[in-house]
């Protein structure tokens, strides 16, 4: 048992996606519990979706993804924000076009040219392919983010709890969403090296929802959020090894599992109780 | 163009010695907070004109008005939520706001204590947590609204009373000298008003200015002061000069009826009353 349990790890391409996957677990968990809070999972789906260009043209260009990817973050804000001022059109059908747009901009970019970028590895990520850079860069940004969130949580929460009476508490909801903003765009470049354009958006909400399910108070669900995240992604890991699936989409699975285990935990309490 | 120039927002003086031009409200030293010729607006809409009151430490000011009459509007100016497009704001620069209770998210995942805990996030600078005293002065809060017993309780497993005393329990851990109370009655039952009129007055006895949006006439009648708002100000003065028939009916643009069994009135909405 102890065999199989270690044998992965004594292959360093598993090892590093290993590392990748617990700092990319612990940044997602925490950070989604804000993102489920103030309701913006379509936001954070719609940037992670829409930034795909950037992707492409850095890996045709042989440019850093992060560098990209930062890009393609800047254009798809700034896309969504013009579209989203366009009168009688509604905030979400404008999101939905910009992103679909910028999505298949980003497919025909990458099937264009002779030599095509590794489009599927863009959306759907490779977690066994991180360098040692990326890992760095995933801990340093995965950092910065659970740093912010302990400093800006009494914040997240004033303005989460009650957005009109947070001014008179002293804290302007604009710039705590922007602070969260900036966080999420942040987690996004992050995970999408490993995870992959499409399922990032997993890692991000799928903990927090499932351990909102199985707990009572903030400080406990994003615990068991980030637990959530770690353990999918090492299960992911293991399937991937053992039954040879591709590793990204088998995290994003298990984290769609651990949600409905979450949920069926709960309605079976509920009816215990009832 | 509204005029810039006549928009300002102070701080309460307490040496009394106002820098304000002409002032129309005579700054008085324990002037808690005021108004002067304060209209607000949405954009181009103006909700509310001719604002003039002033309210010492200690006062409990009732605002009257409709649905839609400018009450809220008017809180959002005193926390500085809204600028005012013309006319002076003197409020001290954080009030306590104890908003309808159906307006804080009831899902969210935070005990009563958190909620009063929440106060504290007012007096300490956006890097600091809560700490140790301010969890001490969060348990205190709780016990003096008679929920310290709840505190491990959800909030939103709460009754509509208790919420509302979780909120005030809130302003209390801030320790604001000015309370804005919108609406802290409605939904609640005869024994949860009583519990917090008697918390309201003792507030007011330590010298806490409150101004208490409500419906209730009657609730109004045993306060110091009342303002009466319906798009701009109708009136503003003790109960016995602005709870008059002439002045209700202006402010409720409806008809008040006398209620039978003595002195209370009643306020008919405008669509039962055909003219």
């Amino acid at each position: 048992m102890l065999h199989w349990l270690l044998d992965p790890w004594s292959d360093p391409i598993n090892l590093r996606a290993l590392v990748e996957v617990v700092a990319l677990g612990a940044t997602g968990g925490a950070l989604g519990c804000w993102i489920v809070f103030y309701r913006l999972a379509y936001s954070a789906e719609s940037l992670a979706h829409a930034l795909l260009p950037g992707l492409v043209v850095a890996s045709l260009a042989g440019a850093p993804l992060v560098v990209g990817g930062a890009a393609g973050l800047i254009v798809a804000a700034l896309a969504v924000a013009v579209a989203g001022r366009t009168p009688a059109i509604g905030h979400d059908t404008a999101v939905a076009v910009v992103v679909t747009g910028l999505l298949g901009l980003g497919a025909l970019l990458a099937l264009s040219p002779d030599t095509p970028a590794r489009l599927q590895e863009l959306l759907f990520g490779d977690v066994l392919g991180v360098t040692d850079a990326d890992l760095a860069l995933a801990a340093g940004l995965g950092a910065i983010v659970i740093g912010a969130l302990v400093v800006l949580h009494p914040s997240l929460l004033v303005v989460g709890f009650d957005r009109s009476s947070a001014r008179a508490l002293g804290r302007a909801p604009l710039v705590v969403d922007i602070a969260l903003g900036i966080l999420v765009a942040l987690a996004i470049l992050v995970a999408v090296q490993g995870l992959g354009n499409l399922l990032v958006v997993a890692v991000l909400v799928a903990p927090a929802a499932a351990a909102r399910q199985v707990t009572r108070r903030v400080p406990a669900m994003m615990a068991a959020a980030v637990a959530i995240a770690v353990a999918a992604g090492v299960a992911g890991l293991y399937a991937s090894f053992y039954l040879d699936t591709a590793a990204g989409a088998s995290i994003a699975a298990a984290l769609v599992l651990a949600y409905a285990a979450a949920h069926t935990a709960r309605a079976v309490r509920g009816a215990r109780r009832a | 163009m509204p005029d810039r120039a006549a928009v300002s927002r102070a701080e309460p003086d307490p040496a009394g010695a106002a820098a304000a031009p002409a002032p129309a409200v005579s700054p008085s030293s324990d002037v808690a907070v005021a108004c002067e010729n304060v209209s607000l607006a949405y954009g181009a809409r103006t909700v509310l004109r001719d604002v003039t009151f002033a309210v010492r430490r200690g006062e409990r000011a009732a605002v009257l008005g409709p649905n839609g009459g400018g009450k809220t509007t008017l809180f959002r100016a005193l926390t500085s939520e809204l600028e005012p497009v013309a006319g002076r704001v003197i409020a001290p620069g954080r009030c306590g706001v104890v908003p309808q209770t159906e307006r804080s998210r009831l899902d969210f995942p935070v005990s009563a204590l958190d909620v009063a805990l929440m106060g504290a996030v007012s007096r300490l600078p956006w890097w600091r947590r809560p700490g140790r005293a301010d969890r001490a002065a969060a348990h205190a809060a709780l016990e003096r609204v008679g929920l310290d017993a709840m505190a491990d309780e959800t909030f939103g497993d709460l009754s509509g009373g208790q919420r509302q005393r979780v909120l005030l329990a809130r302003a209390l851990v801030q320790d604001a000298r000015v309370l804005l109370l919108d609406e802290p009655f409605s939904g609640l039952d005869t024994r949860s008003t009583e519990l917090f009129m008697g918390l309201l007055d003792d507030l007011a006895g330590e010298g806490r200015t409150l101004l208490i949006a409500t419906h209730d006439v009657d609730q109004a009648r045993a306060w110091d002061l009342v303002l009466c708002l319906n798009g701009a100000q109708i009136a503003f003065g003790p109960p016995e000069e602005t709870l008059t028939l002439p002045t209700l009916e202006r402010t409720y643009g409806g008809s008040i009826v006398e209620l039978p069994g003595g002195g209370g009135h009643g306020v008919l909405p405008p669509h039962h009353h055909d003219h």
